[in-house]
């Protein structure tokens, strides 16, 4: 039985509360997410959005066609930074797959199509099949 | 030029233990600020794979590995974040035993001369019981101190 994925994942643009929910929501208080002078102490020209949301976000595209208990390892590497404003895109696909185990790639990118995160994922029977 | 690597691995700088209560209310606020979707039926308490980054809320002091690296928290990124979970992700009114360990902490000059610090750190997450619930594996990035290694 062959997994289907689903489409892209689109959210944005990003908002100050969007960023502030996340932090809360996390206990990531780093003020360079929502202080800007914050951010222009550590040579920011802006605040960046934490890392950590886009791979919450990329974990949101792999649950919309698998089931959250199928997780068995989620791993992802931060390559640019988000800025307010940015749409960002998560696209992946099915890698591998084999005895009920699929390894699924994703990447996440904003609106220009720069990739601010890249990642990856095992599932174990992601639609409760056999 | 091309650039250098220096590879330093240290003993075992481990954190004391911290405790962390996997709560209905934390879920529900970490689901939204993900955008994590409905789940499937059976699945409402699993948590969502990055769910246990909310490992902010317990530790403090003692429990911090990270402080240990020594990095400079205005220059440090995030550069990554590997989970793994021995069977499915915990779900909520589990009870988790969590303890952070500093594996790694490694050097490398860029082309302009300048030092970056990679630091990784290793929390494990074991029930009441000391089974092994999943594993988070954090990686850091210390960028170099403004103004070292640029082009004058």
């Amino acid at each position: 039985m062959t997994e289907q994925t689903a489409p892209p994942l689109t959210v944005g643009p990003l908002t100050l509360t969007d960023l502030v929910r996340y932090q809360g929501a996390s206990g990531d208080f780093n003020p360079i997410h929502h202080d800007g002078d914050a951010a222009a102490k550590a040579g920011l020209d802006a605040v960046i959005a934490p890392g950590m949301l886009s791979a919450g976000l990329m974990s949101s595209w792999l649950l919309s066609w698998s089931s959250r208990r199928s997780v068995r390892a989620f791993a992802i590497r931060f390559t640019a930074p988000v800025r307010l404003g940015d749409t960002l895109t998560v696209h992946g696909e099915i890698t591998a797959g084999g005895d009920g185990t699929v390894q699924v790639a994703m990447t996440c990118a904003n609106e220009q199509g720069k990739v601010v995160a890249k990642g990856q994922a095992t599932l174990h029977r992601p639609q409760g099949g056999q | 030029m091309t650039g250098e690597r220096e590879g330093v691995e240290v003993p075992a700088w481990t954190a004391e233990p911290f405790t962390l209560h996997i709560e209905r209310g934390k879920l529900r606020e970490f689901t939204r600020a993900v955008r994590t979707p409905q789940p499937w039926p059976g699945d409402e308490d699993v948590v969502p794979p990055t769910f246990l980054t909310t490992m902010r809320h317990w530790v403090g002091g003692p429990s911090e590995a990270w402080p240990l690296l020594g990095f400079d928290p205005a220059r440090t990124m995030h550069a990554g974040e590997e989970y793994e979970f021995v069977g499915p992700p915990p779900t909520v009114g589990m009870t988790l035993v969590g303890q952070s360990r500093i594996e790694k902490i490694e050097e490398r000059t860029n082309r302009a001369g300048a030092t970056l610090r990679f630091g990784t750190m290793v929390t494990e997450f074991r029930d009441l019981d000391g089974a092994l619930v999943a594993r988070a594996r954090l990686t850091g990035v210390e960028t170099p101190v403004a103004g070292e290694g640029g082009r004058d």
